[in-house]
């Protein structure tokens, strides 16, 4: 078959929602769309295990602290596949790796900001985490088979996270007034955030386009965010907490709650570099790794003795 | 209540707690993805066994005191940890000898321990036992890979041997408590432990081509409330919230 009637056939599967598997044809832009969007969202995952595990020796209770260990180790497994999936597509971990070192690959910007109190684990599991599922929950019926697989299983996790981050928050607001304080002023500093965790708005967005038409995405950015609103105001109202908008209010007639302008120039100076930790955290990863080469080392020196011991 | 029960049952849970906040740690930092697994993984084998000690031993003290109680609200002189467990987590080198000298010896104990005329004990141990088998093979199976990599692995296992070898006789020489439970049937004698241990230490470290430091001193004191400099700081992370915030639920 030559190309044109390559790209016809997948665009007939495209159509048809057939999914693609990693040993069919595809045009060069969709395998690198992918492999960026997937190999963003496993650094995301990695980098994302740093302000919660922040906090991990200082759980409240043990209880919390077993919590807390589970959910990182989740999300370590979580870039784990994903690493895998992008795999499929032909690269290698450790090339993905050297461009987040590097600087060269994004991870979500939400992780740049600090876990300041115990609430900002409640707080990230209940808006962070209810973000990124409705970022993810359309990704599990995305075209390229392995990631929407990978997807399915890191949906049903992020939901419990979800709802462990929320009983957190609960657990506060029916505390002491510290407490309560405390998880205010953790929705203060979450909310908008959460909020520019859905990119920018459709008319600023470069990739929606692409990512739209060959089924990568199935909303836009604005109607997630939207969506967001709508399912977490009402939660925050069970909480007794005050979203931090004071153009936040119900519209009747659009049946959605209008909310106020997300500051954009914070957005992009977070994505550029300039946010609270964007430092500390990929100096983190560089340290892990770096630190970690002579094990590598070991391993593989250790391995090929072994291999040669039992050829020989 | 029973105090020589109490306080060999704060023994082990202890060493858990302390071992498992050690290794949480590492969370988010370990060398490679795969093993930053692991580690999470082992602390938190190590934090639920440790929460069945500290709900046991609530019980039997019999005050309406939880687990979150000893472990939040003791002070560093009431926990009775080995030594090993409290030291830095160091390089993943370090971590690991840590480890296996903990694991040779955890394995063993709870195996023996199933046998407790104590129930409660008893069953504690051969749900620990499962997980332990597990921890000895990962660490055992570093302890090669490094021990038997190249020269630099080689050197800081060495090296991490050399410093934690004094800090791993601890926890067979029997406490007070030890030798009580022992005595009434509830816990095991630890000389058989110390056998069966050293012989699996041996084994390992011989294969690793690591060399066994001559075992001369041994660095005691744990078990009766005597701690290194380093337990004060780990107690000040772990219960931070719970001394600032008294009283309050999370």
């Amino acid at each position: 078959m030559n190309t044109e009637s390559l790209e016809k056939h997948f665009n007939d599967k495209i159509e048809e929602d057939i999914r693609i598997e990693p040993k069919d044809w595809m045009p060069e832009k969709y395998r690198k769309t992918l492999i960026r969007q997937i190999s963003q969202h496993a650094h995301s995952e990695i980098v994302g295990m740093l302000p919660e595990a922040n906090w991990i020796t200082r759980a409240p209770t043990l209880r919390r602290k077993a919590a807390a260990l589970a959910k990182v180790q989740d999300e370590a497994g979580h870039g784990l596949y994903l690493y895998s999936a992008c795999e499929t597509l032909g690269v290698e971990r450790d090339d993905l790796l050297a461009d987040l070192h590097s600087g060269k690959a994004k991870y979500s910007s939400i992780f740049n900001y600090p876990t300041l109190t115990w609430a900002d684990m409640g707080a990230i599991g209940w808006l962070v985490d209810g973000a990124a599922i409705m970022n993810q929950v359309p990704l599990c019926r995305a075209s390229y088979g392995p990631y929407a697989r990978a997807m399915v299983r890191i949906c049903k996790e992020e939901s419990f996270h979800q709802r462990q981050g929320y009983e957190i928050m609960l657990t506060l607001c029916k505390g002491s007034e510290e407490q309560k304080n405390m998880a205010q002023d953790a929705l203060n500093r979450w909310w908008w955030p959460s909020l520019m965790m859905f990119g920018p708005t459709d008319k600023d967005s470069k990739h929606t386009a692409d990512s739209m038409r060959w089924g990568i995405k199935r909303f836009t950015n604005d109607e997630l965010r939207q969506k967001f609103v709508d399912v977490t105001v009402p939660q925050a109202d069970i909480l007794g907490l005050t979203v931090p908008d004071k153009d936040l209010k119900w519209n009747e007639e659009s049946g959605h709650y209008d909310f106020g302008e997300i500051n954009w120039e914070e957005f992009y100076n977070v994505i550029s570099g300039n946010g609270p930790c964007n430092r500390e955290r990929l100096e983190a990863r560089r340290n892990a790794h770096d630190k970690g080469e002579w094990v590598r080392e070991a391993a593989q020196a250790y391995a090929e003795k072994k291999s040669r011991n039992k050829a020989a | 209540m029973d105090t020589n029960k109490f306080n060999y049952i704060l023994q082990q849970a202890d060493n858990c707690l302390i071992l498992g906040q050690r290794l949480g740690e590492w969370c988010g930092h370990g060398p490679i993805l795969e093993q930053d697994i692991a580690m999470t993984n082992i602390s938190l084998d190590l934090i639920g066994q440790a929460r069945l000690f500290y709900q046991y031993a609530a019980e039997l003290q019999d005050e309406g005191k939880t687990e979150d109680d000893l472990a939040y609200l003791r002070d560093a002189w009431d926990f009775r940890n080995v030594k090993l467990v409290e030291q830095p987590n160091g390089d993943f080198a370090q971590t690991i000898i840590r480890q296996f000298l903990y694991d040779t010896f955890s394995c063993y104990y709870y195996e023996a321990l199933k046998e407790s005329n104590d129930e409660r004990l008893a069953s504690i141990a051969a749900k620990s036992h499962k997980e332990t088998l597990y921890h000895v093979k990962w660490s055992g199976d570093w302890v090669l890979r490094l021990g038997d990599g190249t020269s630099e692995s080689h050197e800081r296992a060495q090296s991490a041997l050399d410093l934690l070898r004094p800090y791993a006789d601890e926890l067979v020489i029997p406490s007070e408590a030890d030798q009580k439970a022992a005595e009434e049937g509830y816990g095991p004698d630890l000389g058989k432990i110390a056998e069966l241990r050293s012989e699996k230490l041996n084994a390992v470290l011989s294969e690793s081509t690591l060399n066994v430091p001559e075992s001369g001193f041994t660095h005691s004191g744990g078990k009766d409330g005597r701690h290194t400099e380093h337990l004060g700081y780990i107690l000040a992370d772990l219960q931070f919230l719970q001394r600032a915030y008294p009283g309050n639920k999370w």
